[in-house]
């Protein structure tokens, strides 16, 4: 009975805080102005201003989860090589910037990419022509995964660090060379790292709104954005959770292929 | 014998400053079971993975068949191992793990499934194929890493302390399962170990190594009844060490008793170490025996009693009988000269660590 109570604060805390509010979102996301029902919130992704959005999340989302994979891959696999002693503390600087926060690290960014910015300055300084960095998708790619790498390293460090070298010294004894082990080896069983790796990365940048806010200026709409200014300018909250909640099916989609791979829950566990 | 499958010349080998392997030389001939025997940090386990391939000698040569090995990758070698915590991916089925190696080396389907077939009852778990990994206890996954090495049919199959992880009863098992195995399939073995008995039991030669240097390498019987030196007389079973003097060839004086021995060539009047294992000690009456002593420690083992028995001067002999002889009797020791062995006292602990191997 009373380690039953001890959850009580966090049963209130759910309650108030995410049950409530999640019902709230279904709740207008479903009914119009008026209080009826209707699914014409949701199905207003299909308008081509939503489903541009839309995509264009999917499409930046996908861009940035495959660069921070790429990037993330072989540092995680010198993490690990390292052994636990300096990699520790490499893993230490490493999330040392995850402790600062999000939106000062993105403003940073906007100060340096900006048109009279700090690059832009270097460039004018060696006579260089000015670039137009801001406001791109490029930049908001950038923000992406500059603050969604380590999301993507530590599961995949912490997926590579518990492969006992002898598997790797079995595989080259019965002939395997360096290729034939990361495909046969290292990558089959860093699966459940790298889903979970593809998920902390992939479903922060489809819902982001500040880094698009801030490094895409008011050019570049992500649904998040759509999502934030139907509630905030446009007041229509019915809208917004209607939207919101066609961003959920997505991260539910996405949930439910993590689950299907990562059965022992080894890759989430950091 | 002709020449030797594997030689290692001048091995030499050092971690961080610290000498691991000094200068060793080993011949293994085909087709034997050759353990290395010694305590944690003997260099044994180094020089297994040296021969494998997973270290590189700083100086020296690995001989593998009359050709030079040393730079030789491990997959590029015609040897496979097993390693102590089996190391199976775990990833893939039983068979998957058992076809790893052939697959690698594009062998076709219906061979590597008789491979497959062949290997699983060689190692007595016929219808394992579709079995996970996981689902396999310790000595199943270890004849599982097994069966995955021997299917390349390696000339050698080195075997890092495999039995290490398994209890008792399925240690014993395994031996007698490695021995069949060796004998089924013409392979040599290197196996590496710290337990003296495994040693004494599967080998046909034993290689103490101790410091990173041979102590002695023989049969398991004559590392057992002939120690070249106090250290293997002390790791290979039990036994008593005492300084005594060799007053000429076939007479050895211990704490003022003569007892005649075998032993020739070391002078006379020498100083030397004498090694007696305890159940090579007869207790005897008093006046029978050549050295007199009470009875100050009794133990009941199962198969002998364990007794010490103090003599005048203070030494405790440890004595494995059958006879019983309880606290406080006085009794004689009668030791027969066979069971004597003699040994050079070594000049310094240097020529201690090296052994009397030139």
């Amino acid at each position: 009975m009373s380690k039953k109570l001890l959850a009580g604060p966090y049963l209130v805390w759910m309650a108030g805080f995410i049950i409530i509010p999640l019902g709230l979102i279904i709740y207008y996301g479903l009914t119009d102005r008026d209080g009826l029902f209707t699914i014409a919130n949701v199905a207003s992704i299909a308008t081509p201003e939503h489903r541009k959005a839309l995509w264009l999340s999917l499409w930046l989302s996908l861009v940035s989860t495959a660069i921070c994979l790429a990037l993330a891959y072989p540092l995680a696999m010198i993490l690990r090589n390292r052994g636990v002693g300096r990699g520790s503390f490499i893993v230490f600087i490493f999330i040392l910037p995850m402790w600062m926060n999000f939106l000062l690290r993105t403003m940073a960014w906007q100060t340096l990419l900006e048109k009279n910015g700090v690059l832009n300055g270097i460039l004018s300084f060696l006579h260089l022509p000015n670039q137009s960095l801001i406001n791109t998708a490029g930049a908001i790619i950038l923000g992406m995964v500059y603050n969604f790498l380590p999301f993507m390293v530590l599961p995949i460090y912490n997926v590579l660090s518990k492969i006992d070298d002898d598997i790797i010294h079995a595989a080259r004894d019965l002939g395997a060379n360096s290729m034939q082990i990361l495909v046969q080896i290292w990558l089959p069983l860093s699966v459940p790292g790298i889903i979970s790796g593809i998920t902390m990365v992939f479903v922060p940048a489809l819902t982001t709104f500040v880094i698009s806010n801030l490094l895409g200026g008011s050019k570049i709409l992500l649904i998040g954005n759509v999502i934030e200014q139907e509630f905030t300018r446009a007041g229509n909250w019915h809208m917004g959770s209607g939207l919101s909640l066609v961003l959920m099916i997505f991260i539910l989609i996405s949930m439910a292929v993590i689950a299907k791979y990562d059965k022992n829950g080894e890759g989430s566990a950091f | 014998m002709n020449q030797p499958l594997i030689d290692l010349r001048n091995i030499t080998k050092s971690f961080d400053k610290t000498v691991v392997l000094d200068d060793l030389n080993l011949s293994v001939a085909e087709n034997t079971f050759v353990t290395l025997l010694g305590p944690s940090g003997c260099g044994k386990t180094t020089t297994l993975r040296i021969i494998g391939g997973f270290e590189t000698a700083d100086q020296g040569q690995v001989i593998f068949d009359g050709e030079d090995i040393s730079k030789l990758p491990p997959n590029k070698r015609q040897l496979n191992t097993v390693f102590q915590k089996y190391a199976l991916f775990t990833h893939m089925n039983i068979a998957e793990n058992i076809a790893f190696g052939l697959k690698i080396k594009g062998k076709s389907r219906t061979y590597i499934q008789d491979k497959i077939r062949y290997a699983l009852k060689l190692v007595n778990l016929d219808g394992y194929e579709n079995r996970s990994v996981s689902s396999l206890s310790g000595g199943q996954q270890q004849r599982i890493a097994i069966a995955r090495a021997i299917v390349n049919e390696p000339r050698v199959l080195l075997l890092d302390e495999p039995l290490g992880a398994l209890d008792l009863k399925l240690r014993q098992d395994m031996q007698y399962e490695l021995i069949r195995l060796k004998n089924e399939l013409g392979i040599t073995f290197i196996y590496v170990t710290h337990d003296q008995e495994e040693a004494l039991t599967m080998s046909d030669t034993i290689v103490v190594m101790n410091q990173g240097y041979i102590q002695q390498m023989g049969t398991p019987e004559q590392i057992y009844n002939e120690p070249e030196n106090a250290f293997v007389a002390d790791f290979i079973g039990e036994s008593n060490i005492v300084p005594g003097i060799m007053i000429r060839d076939e007479l050895v004086e211990i704490f003022g008793a003569r007892f005649a021995c075998v032993d020739k060539g070391f002078g006379t009047n020498r100083p030397v170490d004498v090694v007696i294992r305890p159940e090579d000690i007869d207790l005897v009456e008093p006046s029978a025996g050549t050295l007199t002593g009470v009875c100050t420690h009794l133990i009941f083992k199962g198969v002998h009693y364990e007794m010490e028995v103090t003599t005048p001067d203070g030494f405790e002999w440890l004595v494995h009988s059958t006879d019983l002889c309880p606290v406080g009797k006085e009794v004689g020791i009668h030791v027969d000269p066979f069971d004597i062995q003699i040994m050079n006292k070594p000049a310094s602990e240097d020529e201690e660590a090296v052994g009397v191997n030139e």
